[in-house]
């Protein structure tokens, strides 16, 4: 690691005061920024400890607000999360392992950086994350995880959480608090796709805070699940992973909230999936013809079309297992 | 900015916290504090040997900045035991053979006693049929699910297994 100072703010005020140094960069449970500071891939010069701000959890009107230094098991224990947003707990527990739960905040988990193996390694690859503009070796060598949706020739990194799929599926807004006060952005709205500038991941001004995280009152009549594919069992990134909502009556679909995690550069909101399910028949070649439609417009590489249609498939069974589960 | 400062607690000690804040807890524990019982694997957070307690949890002494864990309370593999009396799970570990070079035996106890502390405060895992349940258990696939995150590279886990559901066991009868 190169030098940096490190101070522990007291509160948003203080943590937005302190990072307003150029070079500065917020700490939260450590787990994703301490490995990227040993490999020089982040280079800060100073870091602001912000695990002592606000990790409440509480009822918001029905709702629920999550403070952003929450960690990653506090959320998924939580009796209103399992109880309301059972997809949430779910989607956090199919994430990393009990110890890094246990340390990773909230607002760390939005902020992590992909593990795209050609931007951990400074040494050996080009990347335009790391250094914009020297291009991106991972277009042309083995590929097979990066991403089939969203992506750009500068950049095919997939964004590798499993908490944020489900919050895009909840609809869910993030506070941000900067010098120029504070501002609610949709979690769908957070993250940039990497166009010509994948250096650029949020929608973030230098020194803003994540403050927490606003869930609006859970759907009623929707049941919901989060499916995780991946090379093993279990502590292992996403080749696809599925967060939905399904509201069903009388065999048709009323409401339908998808994303995908695995796939793109940050958490994919499947639009036209769920434009194809509503209204329509809650029957598999309904769920397979939406699948379909969203993935018409992957654009997969040499080594990860199989994605297509594992997503396809994967968004298939868990909408159908939602069915069955609710004939049950 | 606030000072809460002090210095952290490792097996009911203090240790005077790093000048420098890029020493890792992990690094404070084997070079300033003498404790080479917790090990460095990977140094990445893909392993699991160096996880400790703090405060009853387990976390990866290797992704924790020591700066962080000012007045906090760590446990590592030197303060389960009472003198010369192995702690039970140590005792189990041995009886199954939980393990062959021992590398990851400290990190994967650390590891097994914070799972056994999430286990009775009802925390699900991804394996959880309801999540609405108030109590979790070990049945069926729970216990290798929870304990995915620490790896063994000489494969003992159906000992480590055993000698965890034994020891579980025996503190939830």
């Amino acid at each position: 690691m190169i030098p940096f100072t490190y101070a522990r703010a007291g509160d948003e005020e203080d943590a937005v005061r302190l990072a307003g140094t150029a070079g500065s960069t917020y700490l939260g449970g450590g787990t994703n920024l301490v490995d990227l500071l040993r490999r020089t891939v982040e280079r800060p010069s100073a870091l602001v400890d912000v695990t002592g701000l606000s990790s409440s959890i509480e009822d918001s009107g029905g709702g629920l607000m999550i403070g952003a230094a929450a960690r990653n098991t506090a959320v998924a224990e939580h009796r209103l999360v399992r109880t309301r947003y059972p997809v949430l707990s779910r989607a956090i527990l199919a994430g990393a392992s009990g110890q890094i739960r246990n340390m990773a905040t909230v607002g760390g988990n939005l902020l992590q950086r992909t593990r795209c193996p050609y931007f951990y390694d400074v040494a050996g690859y080009r990347c335009n994350k790391r250094n914009p503009g020297e291009g991106c070796d991972a277009v042309g060598g083995p590929h097979r995880g990066h991403a089939i949706l969203g992506a750009s020739p500068a950049c095919i990194a997939v964004h590798p959480s499993d908490m944020c799929v489900a919050l895009a599926a909840l609809d869910a807004d993030v506070h941000l608090r900067g010098a120029g006060g504070s501002r609610l952005v949709p979690l769908t709205g957070l993250h940039r796709l990497p166009g010509t500038h994948p250096e650029i991941e949020t929608v973030l001004a230098p020194g803003e805070l994540i403050t927490g995280v606003q869930l609006p009152a859970p759907v009623t009549g929707e049941r919901s699940a989060y499916r995780k594919v991946r090379d093993r069992a279990s502590y292992a990134f996403a080749l696809v992973s599925v967060a939905a909502l399904l509201g069903v009556q009388d065999g048709v679909v009323t409401s339908a909230r998808l994303a995908l995690g695995g796939v793109a550069p940050k958490p994919w909101r499947a639009y036209t999936a769920e434009r194809s399910l509503i209204g329509g028949p809650a029957t598999a070649t309904a769920f397979r013809a939406a699948a379909e439609a969203e993935l018409a417009a992957a654009t997969p590489l040499r080594d990860n079309g199989f994605k297509v249609e594992l997503a396809v498939r994967t968004i298939t069974a868990v909408l159908d297992g939602l069915v069955r589960e609710e004939r049950a | 900015m606030t000072e809460d400062g002090g210095p952290v607690r490792i097996n009911g000690s203090p240790v005077a916290l790093p000048d420098d804040p890029r020493v890792s807890l992990l690094d404070l524990l084997r070079e300033q504090a003498g404790l080479h019982g917790t090990k460095k694997g990977c140094d990445q957070g893909a392993c699991g040997a160096c996880t400790v307690l703090v405060d009853g949890q387990r976390v990866l002494s290797c992704l924790a900045l020591a700066v962080q864990y000012a007045g906090r309370e760590v446990v590592t593999i030197e303060g389960l035991s009472e003198g010369d009396t192995p702690h039970p799970l140590q005792r189990a570990f041995v009886e199954h053979e939980g393990f062959q070079c021992g590398y990851c035996t400290p990190g994967q106890i650390c590891s097994a006693l914070g799972m056994m502390a999430e286990v009775e405060r009802g925390v699900p895992s991804y394996v959880t049929a309801d999540l609405g349940a108030a109590t979790a258990g070990l049945d069926g696939d729970e216990l290798r699910e929870r304990m995915s995150g620490n790896l063994c590279r000489c494969g003992a886990y159906n000992g480590i297994a055993d000698a965890v559901a034994e020891t579980f066991a025996g503190r939830t009868r």
